[in-house]
């Protein structure tokens, strides 16, 4: 009975590394073979070798190791028998000559991933293909499913992935950590193409929910990926950051899609585990004294998701908060943000003459956020007709459904 | 690898004190560089004035006064390097001194079999 389960258990043991090492494996194939589509096929061919000679011969004692040595002799066949009529590059040779057999047994493969997250972040790649290419080659996902995702077409997407994996390969893109002199900039760089997947699965401007989340949880496993292999304080910082705004997804919209505000959201319905996680990362960000925007702005989620209830918001420590992050991002948008966070504190007064000053300059004229905060304040000032003049305003510019929907609401209250 | 560094800027930019300290910087960059076995040339280029543009249609030679294109930063000189990579290229780019009033271009560098050597 149990010698007839052997085969059976070894298929089982093929599939569970495919799901949960495949893209280690992956990394480490694109180190020893140099070429994206290359690494792609020799995975195929490792895992279905080992579905072949799993079940009859047993699992290798390292399985790893053995798919990852399967896939470059599989990948060097290949190249061989190709090579038999044009002639193989320089650099393709060299490093197939290279004996690599040590480098395969776990030691480093990590860095592999590290390597790859950094390459597809490459800042000489476009945004738009550092986040597709993240989402396929470090995530796993098919080029479907980004397409899904993006509302893109799915020959669209998958021409931005060609075109991307060229220009690694052409340019020369190095599969690599960057040296300590590049590592700040180009850290920069991996975490905005972390926040913009998060952000495109948080933000409910279109597309099926479901979908959306899967691109949350993507970036929040390359975020613990990312500080596993490099805890810079920043790295820390948007971790948090994302964990704290994902513990308020179930509270954040009503069944019927409507937005649901901070203030007015079910705090029952928060996620604790995520909120002492991401507090627990943000005093970790802030304690190595390195910490940047994302860490303050995780610090200041952090305030609001420790407050038991609305009321109870410490709103002298977010200003202070925001006055920090004013100093290290003096963007418009964290100015409004701290405007309101003032009108908290000190009353509606302050907080208006705050935001008016920053739309007299022209900063955020077309921003809907401005107008529907300037709207809140003259609304809790009983300056209705003010309050309505930008509630319209907000509404004009406001794009997103849920937004619109909520702004509707707003001017209706005002017209009883 | 090779890659030809392709540096753009106003090229008004400059005056005569700043082009002669943009010289001494760049070939003192080019000397070290060159110990490093990366540098395989350098040059300014005069401005655009001087540009001639040719092309042959039919046979028949069109040569006129000008730069290819009329562009708000022009072509001003290279730097061809070798290097291992992209980030490598990226370092050397980073260092010539037009990086930080115009734009470098990098572009990697095909070769082709049968080109008499450098």
């Amino acid at each position: 009975m149990q010698h007839e389960n052997v085969p059976q258990r070894a298929r089982e043991t093929v599939d569970a590394i495919y799901r949960s090492h495949s893209r280690h494996i992956f990394a480490t194939l694109i180190r020893l073979l140099g070429d994206f589509d290359v690494a792609e096929e020799a995975l195929h061919d490792a895992f279905r070798a080992a579905l072949e000679q799993w079940p009859r011969d047993g699992v290798p004692a390292k399985p790893q190791a053995w798919l990852v040595s399967t896939g470059r002799f599989k990948a060097i066949d290949g190249i061989r028998r190709r090579a038999r009529f044009e002639p193989l590059p320089d650099d393709l040779a060299e490093r197939l000559a290279a004996d690599s057999g040590d480098e395969l047994d776990g030691e480093g493969v990590e860095d592999d991933r590290l390597r790859l997250i950094f390459t597809c972040c490459h800042p000489a790649l476009s945004p738009d293909a550092q986040v597709a290419l993240t989402l396929r080659e470090v995530c796993g996902l098919t080029t479907e499913e980004i397409a899904r995702a993006f509302l893109t077409a799915a020959p669209t997407l998958a021409q931005r992935i060609v075109r991307a994996k060229a220009k690694i390969r052409d340019a020369r893109i190095p599969y690599q950590v960057p040296s300590p002199a590049e590592l700040p900039d180009r850290v920069d760089s991996v975490l905005r193409v972390i926040y913009l997947v998060y952000n495109e699965g948080y933000s409910a401007s279109s597309g099926g929910a479901l979908m959306r989340s899967d691109l949350s949880g993507e970036a929040i496993r390359v975020g613990r990926l990312l500080i596993e292999l490099l805890p810079e304080a920043e790295a820390l910082g948007l971790l948090a950051l994302m964990l704290l705004q994902e513990s308020r997804r179930a509270a954040r919209s009503a069944p019927n899609g409507d937005l649901i505000l901070l203030d007015d959201q079910d705090r029952s319905l928060w996620n604790m585990d995520y909120i002492t996680e991401g507090s627990a990362l943000v005093e970790r960000a802030l304690s190595s004294r390195r910490f940047g925007p994302y860490a303050l702005q995780a610090a200041i989620a952090a305030v609001h998701a420790n407050a038991p209830y609305a009321a109870a918001t410490d709103w002298a420590e977010i200003t202070s908060l925001y006055d920090i992050l004013l100093r290290t991002d003096s963007s418009p948008v964290i100015e409004l943000n701290r405007a309101v966070a003032v009108a908290m504190r000190d009353g509606p007064l302050p907080g208006l003459a705050l935001i008016d000053a920053i739309l007299t300059r022209g900063d955020l004229a077309d921003y809907h956020l401005a107008h529907s905060a300037r709207a809140d304040l003259c609304r809790r000032l009983g300056r209705t007709k003010e309050a309505r003049a930008s509630y319209e305003r907000a509404y004009s510019l406001a794009r997103q459904e849920p937004e619109r929907r909520f702004l509707e609401r707003r001017l209706c209250e005002l017209r009883d | 690898m090779k890659y030809m560094l392709l540096i753009y800027g106003d090229e008004t930019a400059l005056n005569e004190s700043e082009r002669e300290a943009c010289y001494v910087e760049s070939t003192q960059l080019a000397q070290e560089i060159k110990s490093k076995g990366q540098y395989l040339a350098a040059n300014p280029l005069y401005p655009t004035a001087s540009a001639t543009s040719v092309r042959m249609r039919e046979g028949k030679r069109l040569v006129t006064d000008g730069p290819f294109a009329e562009t708000r930063e022009q072509l001003g000189g290279y730097f061809l390097i070798d290097a291992r990579d992209l980030d490598e290229a990226i370092g050397v780019a980073t260092r010539i001194p037009m990086a930080r009033k115009g734009t470098v271009e990098i572009r990697p560098v095909i070769e082709i079999a049968g080109l008499p050597a450098g």
